[in-house]
């Protein structure tokens, strides 16, 4: 007990000093997180709402054989700009990126309209970029509007109730509430929370045994009366305390941030007070043991700092693969997932954002299996640190 | 007193030591004396519990090292070879963090660490952090560190290496210090003017094992020859001298 406390004193001041520890535990993992969270909101945000309240730039060909389509679509929320090229032109100028999207309608359409005949159009656009995609859906649905109003004045003008041709109406009615539909997209936060909070420890935990090795302390270390054990615990006490420390000021630097950022233009709020704070740091910190015995028991395989600091990188990923798993089977907490860490504390940090109301017993099971994950990652962490060949 | 009983110990493939007896008694500087992969490391790593040998018995002061390892470790105060600090901390710290773990009680280890410092003539430089700290400066430090709770054995896997004229020099004094005090030195080198201008008894080993051992007279006598160089490369033998 004395020797843990000695190690676990001795490497707090150690990496205090140490400028790399204090960078990557203090600046980069806190605030990598929240910056990256800003810009890709704020982008999100800017590409939903900016493109709905623009007036669609619409790019017409052969627009003089359609006037009264034309003139529907000028009275729209639109920007018209008339093109005369051929048709075949157009297309290319689209493939070149010269336009997102062209209209072309094409000189049959005239006699096709006036006989009641299907009138076609084309919608030139390339679908990979989401821009057009998004132009495109407006322009559908401004000529399918019209459409179906002529097509409603041709059945009046026949003496049918265009009700007829319209079986099904289908009303949605949206439950999710605006915090709810924050959610969405806060659920990234639970991933740069797990993520700042490995970067604060990784520095210390390749030290333990990668670190010392090359630094030529590790052989003198283990000469001391004291067991590896003992050792290799004060070593993960003081990883889990920056990584503790990395945490909360990765959380404190989030809400911060939320603050910044228009959330309340989508109509959606987000709970992020002091409470949720505190709440966030103490769901996410009982995966601290498993990350940090996680990269020890990495680094020490490797023989030089640096080779332990590129695995260690592919350790940090590990828990962010439950996370997308949660993502792409779109995951509700549940007692079963609360038995998974890293995706337990994702759950429950999306409930937290969307201010539902946690329950106990998920917290206590997610932190449960958390350090019960931990404890055997430790056990293999001081298994791998009492072998001989930890040396060579 | 150190005692070391037909060791053997391989890594893999490798036999690192095959058959290695001798002993270091108090009061004397013994040298390990070899070519370089003659097995020395590996030899004073068993005695200072860094790894167990596959057969054969170590003994510190009477006592089996296998039976009780952090007994045998209060003991010994380690040098290893190439034995690096932290370099955040200063000198100072780095011999109290050593004196801490050594269950050196609070209220005496400032003065312990003190004497050290003064032991080793590190002063001038004791509170500053080791980052770039020299080779000979390092050393210093490095055997302060092993040496700060005054341990009867006291064992260097090549200490003088990277050391210039006067570090060593400063070195060796310090060595016979720890001997005229009664405790066991006992050093490796693969220098044998080295082991020569230091040791009381030397112990040559080759190949992973001991060739011949004994004073620098008695070795002289037995290879017959005049000259240390000589009887050191007629008892490594030409397989030795390979290597």
């Amino acid at each position: 007990m004395r020797h843990i406390l000695t190690v676990f004193l001795k490497e707090i001041r150690d990496n205090f000093r140490d400028r790399r520890t204090m960078m990557s535990a203090l600046v980069f993992g806190p605030l990598f997180g929240p910056v990256m969270f800003a810009a890709i909101i704020t982008l999100t945000l800017k590409q939903a709402t900016g493109s709905a309240e623009k007036p669609l730039p619409l790019v017409l060909l052969g627009a003089d054989n359609a006037p009264s389509l034309v003139a529907h679509l000028e009275q729209r929320d639109t920007d018209i700009e008339r093109l005369e090229l051929a048709r075949d032109e157009a297309i290319e100028a689209v493939r070149a990126g010269d336009y997102d999207m062209v209209l072309i309608i094409p000189p049959s359409f005239g006699e096709q309209w006036a006989n009641a005949e299907v009138a076609r159009v084309e919608l030139v656009m390339d679908t990979s970029d989401s821009d057009a995609r998004r132009q495109g859906s407006r322009a559908r649905g401004m000529i399918n509007s019209y459409g179906s109003q002529i097509g409603s004045l041709r059945l009046v003008a026949r003496g049918i109730n265009p009700e007829i041709t319209r079986p099904i109406a289908i009303d949605e009615i949206d439950t999710s509430t605006p915090s709810g539909r924050a959610g969405l997209v806060l659920g990234m936060l639970s991933y740069f929370l797990l993520f700042s909070m490995l970067m604060g420890g990784m520095y210390l935990a390749i030290d333990t045994t990668a670190g010392e090795r090359e630094r030529g302390s590790l052989e003198p270390l283990l000469t001391l009366p004291a067991t590896r054990s003992a050792l290799l615990i004060g070593k993960l006490a003081a990883t889990c305390f920056f990584m503790a420390l990395s945490l909360a000021l990765s959380v404190t630097a989030f809400a911060l941030v939320l603050g910044f950022i228009p959330l309340q233009q989508l109509g959606m709020s987000v709970n992020f007070g002091p409470q949720q704070v505190i709440t966030a740091f103490l769901v996410t910190l009982p995966f601290a043991l498993i990350g940090a015995a996680l990269m020890t028991v990495v680094a020490s395989f490797t023989k030089s700092f640096k080779e332990a600091q590129s695995y260690a990188t592919f350790a940090i990923l590990v828990p962010t693969l439950p996370i997308i798993v949660a993502g792409v089977m779109n995951v509700r907490p549940s007692l079963e997932w609360m038995t998974v860490p890293s995706m337990s504390q994702h759950l429950l940090i999306l409930d937290l954002v969307k201010g539902e109301p946690l329950q106990p017993l998920f917290i206590a099971v997610s932190a449960g299996s958390s350090i019960l994950l931990g404890i055997i990652m430790t056990l293999i962490a001081i298994f791998f640190y009492k072998r001989e060949s930890l040396l060579m | 007193m150190i005692e070391v009983q037909k060791i053997a110990k391989s890594f893999g493939a490798v036999q690192a030591v095959r058959d290695v007896s001798f002993s270091a008694p108090n009061g004397r500087i013994t040298g390990l004396l070899g070519p370089n992969g003659a097995g020395k490391s590996t030899t004073l790593r068993v005695l200072y519990t860094a790894i167990s040998p596959d057969t054969g018995k170590a003994l510190i002061d009477g006592q089996d090292v296998a039976l009780d390892r952090q007994a045998a470790r209060r003991r010994i105060g380690a040098l290893p070879h190439g034995a690096g600090l932290y370099q955040q901390l200063t000198a100072r710290e780095n011999i109290a963090y050593f004196a801490a773990m050594q269950g050196i009680a609070k209220n005496v280890r400032a003065q312990k660490v003190q004497n050290m410092i003064d032991l080793l003539e590190i002063n001038d430089f004791a509170d500053r952090r080791t980052k770039g700290f020299s080779q000979g400066q390092k050393t210093k430090v490095a055997l302060a560190r092993a040496l700060v709770h005054e341990p009867q054995n006291v064992i260097l896997d090549e200490p003088t290496n990277g050391l210039d004229v006067m570090a060593t020099r400063s070195l060796r004094s310090i060595i016979r210090k720890l001997r005229d005090q009664g405790k066991c030195v006992l050093f490796s080198s693969h220098v044998m003017q080295e082991v020569a201008a230091l040791c009381d008894e030397i112990v040559i080993i080759a190949n992973g094992e001991v060739s011949i051992s004994g004073t620098t007279e008695q070795i002289q006598q037995r290879t017959g020859c005049d000259d240390l160089e000589d009887a050191f490369v007629k008892a490594i033998g030409p397989a030795g001298a390979a290597a």
